[in-house]
């Protein structure tokens, strides 16, 4: 029997705010252990929690850029565990009356950009703190405690269980990134901690509609990791079925390095988180008005900007879908079409050179040294001749090293083609002279050598020839 | 003691000095407090400490505009307040010798106000309790009968004020903890407006009934001292964006013109007919002094005791989750593991009663019971709300009952038989669980002990509750 997965993911993305959920401290991340702690995010006695209202916002704006309803009251509630790195005991998080429902994210389904895409449901939004974090590496044979992540604003994104392979909840969490990074509500950087994915995962008989008892796999640490971890899991599953066995429900965590997931803890032993309503918070109101502006200046989102680029510049889907992959990559393109008036040699430009680079040296768009201006010059001095396309890249690397615009670099390492007739002609009859049986099969119709004696005068002429008149100099002299 | 308004406008003028006022109160507490019959009032004070603040005061006299309400007036507070110069100790072994890096908000305005903090009292273990004998410290006597207990769980902050080892002190409210330690110690007890005080730096026992109040020899002392420390706090979100009461200026305006309540659930078979005889002749001395008396009903009041009972009990077992001997506080010493940890520390450092309350909270907050108790609880505490709501809204304007069901108790009466503590609660749990103020004086005494009288009034009208308890108090005095 052929078996089915059925995926659905919780992420927690941690908001991009300069102060912690619910007190003054500082929400900065790599600081030294517990320096950013307070009575509050220490869960000291007497202590009490204050909504920060710029998290709420941005939970707010996350929520509406993935298509969700937003509640005007939700309820902060507390999901009461032990552990030591949760100071209070408990973490307040929103349990039955979420920030937010029914959303949805398209996404390209196995990387077709021009494909139909498929639509994920989002289940709900809600907002919550972190905890802190356990360090076992610190003090030989000790648990240490850092508390400075502790009571960091989180949302967690619940998706319906609409993914139906490993790869498309790996292009579900790529698209969600985009979005999340659009949305400028998150770093989601997976190393700093501040994306992570739950995935909840099933099998059942291909063409059923029922649905398999799931298992939770954690701690994956990259979104390639999310789809070796599922590709284990589904594996193990339909062995386990085929073999007549039954699935028990367990978190496991993914152990990268063995390429293998084991078993946490069973549901036996699982946590009765004992969640009631925050009696320190009273419900969390939003009017309507301030929902509507935060929609309001919402700004383009990818699957948006990615059909304009191609509708207004006129650019294959891959070419959009790349241009788009970033916002800082979008705008630096669109001000550099727009600066040299040739959106086609911007995308050319920037999709073998820039990100080219930007790939090689491992940074992003914001760290480019070159402004879009000079890149739109550059496209300039090509169009017009000035430099060759050939001698252009090489411009673009000295741009690039000395951050000097085109025009300066040109005339500095004397780069300009050389269009001069005179100076041709001498660098042709060199050519011709210093070839003689070359010259002869040409005359005697071998049509093809025009490349060799091309090569040869820009050799000559270190690549400044402007290979149009340079061409039709060779033709006439070696044609008589 | 003298009056509070008092002690601050001598002090002020240079009539008195904060240091003799305070070292009067030092000295007292060291008489009435210490040794094998001490009262056992006060966990911890720091003469030097308080002597320094009085002379402080003493020096800045008269170089400050505007007279402080309680300048160089002694004040005792709980401890389950946290304070930066005395440990905060809930009562606790968890929490002995725990220094609070932080000060109560309620604290810092009493100082704002020029009180000076003289100590810090007794309770039952972290205000779980209706006689001060759950303190892991031992009990606070009363000092009507060293052999019976204070009420509780603010029995401490009643009995000092009874005592006159302070002139007034703080106290906390969850279902009664200052009401009825005020009654059985004969002074006056007031517990707030939900959200009237912060609650920043109380130490939480459950947090939607939890509310700090005050203790005083007479009705203005305590409404002097809730003055000082009303208002808005950022730091506390359950704190009302209104402004501090004015509570005293209108104090002699009598009840003329008052709709005073009578709720007949409030006289219950379990009342003593000795506290009922006592509240009917204030009820005669009110009418005399022109309120119209009209007999009221709170139909919901029997279900308010088994609400706040798996209310408080289960916002307790998440409060005292903190307490784990991970962070500060009592570790076990031996404990290896982290769940040992956890165990260990937590069998030493609770008492039996915080234990019951938290496996009590826990139950009720197990997944599927949810509905049947916490749930259900919550629409009871909403239908007591409404009872209360529906007299004031026909006009109603104070509702007067007794205090407590019965005078204080000896020692060991309540500590087998939890049940008979908790009804000790039955007439003041209500104002918790509906967020109203309420406010307990002295209406007489029954061989010898007080018997206290209890008003309770709108949300927010502290002001008309104060009037009409000051107005009973002026009359019996007659």
């Amino acid at each position: 029997m052929r078996y089915e997965p059925v995926i659905g993911l919780e992420i927690h993305v941690q908001l991009k705010t300069a102060t912690k959920m619910f007190c003054g401290n500082s929400a900065e991340f790599g600081a030294e252990p517990n320096t950013h702690v307070c009575p509050v995010c220490l869960g000291l006695p007497g202590a009490l929690p204050v909504v920060n209202r710029r998290a709420i916002e941005l939970g707010v704006r996350a929520a509406l850029g993935l298509h969700c309803t937003v509640h005007e009251t939700s309820v902060f509630a507390r999901k009461n565990y032990f552990y030591p790195d949760l100071p209070k005991g408990y973490q307040i998080t929103q349990y039955d009356r979420p920030l937010a429902t029914d959303g949805w994210l398209d996404v390209p389904v196995d990387g077709e950009a021009d494909g139909e895409p498929a639509r994920v449901r989002i289940r709900r939004i809600h907002l919550e703190e972190d905890a802190g974090k356990s360090l076992h590496d610190r003090f030989p044979g000790e648990t240490a405690v850092d508390l400075n992540r502790a009571g960091v604003p989180l949302i967690e994104i619940v998706t319906e269980p609409d993914l139906a392979t490993p790869a498309h909840a790996r292009a579900f969490l790529t698209r969600l990134k985009q979005v999340l990074e659009y949305l400028e509500v998150s770093d989601c950087d997976m190393e700093k901690g501040s994306l992570r994915v739950d995935a909840n995962v099933s099998v059942r008989p291909a063409g059923s509609d029922r649905l398999g008892t799931k298992t939770e796999v954690k701690n994956m640490n990259s979104f390639a990791n999310v789809e070796r971890a599922l590709n284990f899991e589904i594996e193990r599953q339909s062995k386990v079925l085929a073999a007549g066995g039954v699935i028990e429900s367990q978190t496991l965590l993914w152990d990268a390095a063995r390429g293998e997931a084991r078993p946490m803890r069973s549901k036996e032993e699982s946590h009765d988180y004992r969640y009631f309503p925050e009696p320190d918070l009273p419900p969390l109101v939003i009017g309507r008005a301030e929902i509507e502006a935060i929609g309001e200046a919402l700004p383009e989102l990818p699957d948006a900007k990615e059909r304009r680029f191609r509708e207004q510049y006129g650019l294959p889907a891959y070419d959009a879908g790349v241009l788009t992959a970033t916002r800082e990559v979008a705008d630096y393109f669109e001000a550099v079409a727009a600066a040299a008036g040739d959106p086609k040699a911007a995308s050319n430009w920037i999709m073998t050179e820039v990100l080219a680079w930007l790939n090689q040296q491992q940074c992003a768009i914001t760290d480019f040294p070159v402004p879009p201006e000079h890149i739109a010059q550059l496209i300039g001095l090509v169009a017009d001749g000035t430099v060759s396309s050939s001698l252009g890249r090489q411009v673009f690397a000295r741009m690039v090293e000395t951050g000097k615009p085109p025009a300066t670099i040109v005339e500095e390492e004397g780069l300009a083609q050389v269009r001069d007739t005179g100076q041709l002609e001498v660098w042709v009859d060199e050519v011709i002279a210093a070839h003689p049986a070359e010259a002869e099969r040409f005359r005697g119709g071998e049509q093809k050598l025009i490349g060799f004696f091309m090569g040869q005068v820009m050799r000559k002429s270190g690549g400044k020839a402007d290979p149009r008149q340079a061409t039709e100099i060779l033709r006439r002299k070696l044609g008589g | 003691m003298r009056p509070v308004r008092e002690i601050a406008r001598d002090v002020a003028a240079g009539r008195v000095s904060a240091l003799d006022v305070v070292r009067s109160s030092l000295d007292a507490i060291e008489r009435e407090d210490r040794g094998p019959d001490g009262l056992n009032a006060f966990l911890a004070f720091d003469r030097t400490r308080a002597e320094a603040s009085a002379a402080e005061i003493d020096r800045g006299r008269g170089k400050e505009g505007g007279a402080k309400p309680l300048l160089g007036v002694p004040v005792a507070v709980k401890d389950n307040l946290c304070t930066l110069d005395l440990p905060t100790t809930c009562g606790s072994r968890m929490l002995e010798g725990f220094r609070s890096p932080y000060e109560a908000t309620a604290i810092r305005k009493l100082r704002e106000a020029g009180a000076i903090i003289v100590g810090k009292t007794n309770l039952d273990e972290f205000a779980m309790g209706s006689s001060t004998e759950n303190s892991a410290f031992g009990p606070t006597r009363n000092p009507h009968d060293r052999g019976r207990v204070p009420g509780g769980s603010s029995g401490g902050s009643a009995a000092a004020v009874a005592a006159g080892m302070v002139p007034a002190a703080l106290g906390s409210e969850t279902g009664g903890s200052i009401r009825q330690p005020a009654a059985f110690c004969g002074v006056v007890g007031i517990k707030p407006t939900y959200g009237r005080v912060s609650r920043y730096g109380l130490v939480a026992f459950a947090s939607s009934l939890d509310q700090i109040g005050t203790f005083g020899r007479t009705v203005e002392d305590a409404a002097l001292l809730l003055e000082a420390i009303s208002g808005h706090d950022p730091f506390d979100s359950t704190s009302a964006d209104r402004p501090a009461p004015d509570l005293t200026s209108g104090i002699d305006a009598g009840v003329a013109a008052l709709v005073v309540g009578v709720p007949k659930e409030y006289f219950p078979d379990e009342l003593d007919p000795r506290i009922a005889a006592l509240c009917r002749e204030s009820i005669e001395r009110l009418r005399a002094a022109g309120a119209e008396i009209r007999e009221i009903s709170l139909p919901h009041t029997r279900y308010a005791i088994p609400a706040y009972y798996l209310l408080a009990p289960a916002e307790a077992s998440s409060n005292l989750a903190r307490f784990d001997g991970v962070h500060y506080g009592l570790r076990a010493p031996d404990a290896r593991s982290t769940g040992d940890v956890y165990d260990e520390s937590r069998s030493i450092g609770f008492g039996p009663e915080v234990k019951r309350r938290i496996m009590l909270g826990t139950y009720a907050l197990a997944a599927g019971h949810y509905d049947q108790y916490y749930g259900r609880a919550q629409r009871v505490r909403g239908l007591i709300a409404r009872d209360f709501r529906r007299v004031f809204d026909d006009g109603v304007h104070v509702i007067f009952t007794p205090t407590t069901p019965s005078v204080a108790c000896r020692f060991g009466e309540w500590v087998d038989d939890p049940y008979q503590m908790y009804l000790a609660d039955i007439f003041t749990v209500t104002a918790n669980l509906a967020a109203i103020p309420g406010i307990s004086l002295p209406i007489g005494t029954v061989e010898g002990l007080p018997a206290g009288g209890q008003f309770l009034a709108d949300r927010w009208d502290e002001a008309t509750m104060v009037r009409a308890a000051a107005a009973l108090e002026r009359a019996l005095k007659e």
